[in-house]
């Protein structure tokens, strides 16, 4: 069965907060919980329905539904990195749609800010975990895996690090009107290329923000949907995928939003296109622009040239994206960039983004996330969306 | 730009039952892969498993220890000494994640050959890491 229209999105929220030394990542999720429920006019008794990743404390749900005392019939850990929120709210919208659930609320939060976690610091989930002994002793960290990805796509399709920089340079141009972005300064591409180099070729412009803080998104039913207050936003179409090392046999210049790309456009029977907005999720410039050709705004290894000359700029390119700053600019809480996706999304179809940078008779939007690391193990997501 | 290779601490691996033989081979110099009885085919990280066919006939094998660079990245500000992380594929036709060491890491290139070495861990058995030839 499809899922287009049979789910809403009516509540959206995302924590002020960029340092919570001060605050517990449950305190962090009830804040946001409370936020978006707020914005949809519902109460936290009409939950039935509730998701949370691996940012949330204890077993997720079991630790987050005692906490906010939540009575739920759907609940979903799913654990795929940043882009985990874009699944939570694919199977809300599948619970949903067949009955098992009526308003389902998805959180995010967390500290890496205040805990000194960031990309530069090996990830080590334990001696079970397979990759462990054949990946941390050669000091992978987020930063090193993404950069090599960035190398083979300039290897392979000639991308420069000036194109790279245009991805940094759009994020700016909107995060200058986000009183609560992180990096609010506009910055060309010579500020780029001219940064410290990180990892070659990915210099310290290239790569996102580390942020405390999170978000939350509230989904109904449509019936429910058009009792409420804000504009109805209907889910269209969704995707995920996961790509991993295939044995050994690799190929590292695309990300699942190969497939997950495909099966939202065609649940949703809309093109690229067709699409007024999107968010696409940003951790580092490279991951924005395979993303693009992955997901079929231009063909592979012309996502250089597509990103180039501000074409991501709302106002003056073709697509404009992540017109909140995005995390290259304004946060990526919890190190995962999923959630605030969606809510930059959901804000352009409401027409809630700031006039600078609201595109005009928004209609139409995407919401897409890879998370974990694009060279070896990631799952991808991507969300249609259209304003009733 | 000359950045000279400079050896670092290596955090050891911990062996586990299942690629046990691959890090005893380290310790000889000897760089094991994995290759599947039913379809043939190489695969790594090892597995009792075939991740390309499914079949549980596999055995190990010592690979040519010879291969070219499929990608790497200089970090220069992740630890106080700069390395290189890499895909190295071996003429097996597999690729596998290491550090190319022994060298002037700026003069590193994608298709560049190189051969295995080993590097100590900290505490643990030896890691294969490639040096170009």
């Amino acid at each position: 069965m499809s899922l287009k229209r049979k789910a809403c999105i009516v509540g959206i929220y995302e924590h002020p907060t960029r340092k919570a030394p001060d605050k517990t990542i449950a305190q962090l999720h009830a804040e946001v919980a409370h936020g978006a429920l707020a914005d949809a006019g519902l109460t936290h008794r009409d939950i039935d329905g509730y998701a949370c990743a691996g940012d949330a404390p204890g077993l997720g749900p079991l630790a987050m539904v005692d906490y906010m005392n939540l009575r739920v019939r759907h609940m979903d850990s799913t654990d795929t990195g940043g882009s985990s929120y874009l699944i939570h709210v694919a199977h809300a919208a599948e619970a949903i749609a067949t009955g098992k659930a009526d308003i389902v609320l998805v959180t995010l939060a967390g500290r890496p800010r205040s805990e000194g976690s960031s990309g530069t610091v090996p990830r080590n989930f334990g001696a079970n975990a397979p990759d462990v002994p054949f990946e941390l002793p050669y000091h992978a960290v987020t930063l090193n895996q993404y950069a090599m990805a960035a190398k083979r796509h300039m290897h392979e399709y000639g991308t420069t690090s000036e194109q790279l920089a245009w991805v940094k340079v759009a994020a700016s141009h909107h995060a200058q009107y986000n009183e609560h972005a992180m990096l609010r300064d506009v910055v060309t591409v010579e500020d780029v290329v001219n940064s410290p180099m990180m990892s070659d070729p990915l210099h310290r412009l290239d790569c996102c923000v580390v942020s405390d803080g999170g978000g939350a998104v509230v989904l109904a039913r449509p019936e429910i949907a058009r009792t409420l207050n804000k504009p109805v936003i209907n889910l269209l179409g969704a995707g995920c995928s996961i790509k991993a090392l295939n044995g050994g046999k690799i190929d590292l210049t695309y990300t699942a939003g190969r497939f997950s790309g495909p099966a939202a456009f065609e649940e949703a029977g809309v093109k690229p296109a067709d699409i007024q907005y999107a968010s696409i999720y940003d951790s580092f410039t490279i991951t924005v622009l395979m993303q693009l050709e992955d997901l079929g705004f231009c063909a592979k290894g012309d996502g250089g040239r597509f990103v180039a000359d501000g074409n991501l700029i709302s106002g003056v390119g073709k697509l404009p994206f992540n017109t909140d700053g995005g995390g290259l600019c304004n946060n990526h809480p919890a190190n995962r960039g999923g959630m605030t996706k969606i809510i930059e999304a959901v804000r352009q179809l409401r027409g809630e983004a700031h006039p600078k940078v609201q595109v005009a008779n928004c209609g139409l939007a995407l919401a897409h996330g890879t998370g974990g690391v694009i060279s070896s193990r990631h799952g991808s997501a991507t969300l249609i969306m259209e304003r009733a | 730009m000359t950045t000279v290779y400079q050896d670092r601490t290596i955090t050891a691996p911990v062996p586990t039952p299942e690629n046990q033989p691959f890090f005893d081979a380290a310790a000889r110099g000897e760089l094991l892969i994995k290759r599947c009885l039913a379809c043939g085919e190489y695969h790594h990280l090892p597995r009792a498993i075939c991740p390309h066919c499914f079949s549980d006939c596999t055995e190990w094998v010592t690979a040519s220890g010879t291969g070219t660079i499929y990608t790497f990245s200089v970090s220069r500000r992740v630890l106080p000494t700069p390395y290189a992380i890499a895909y190295v594929t071996l003429d097996e036709g597999i690729s596998m994640m290491t550090n190319i060491v022994d060298c002037d890491l700026d003069a590193l290139e994608i298709g560049q050959a190189v051969r295995v070495v080993f590097k100590p861990s900290d505490g643990g058995p030896p890691v294969p890491m490639f040096t170009p030839v």
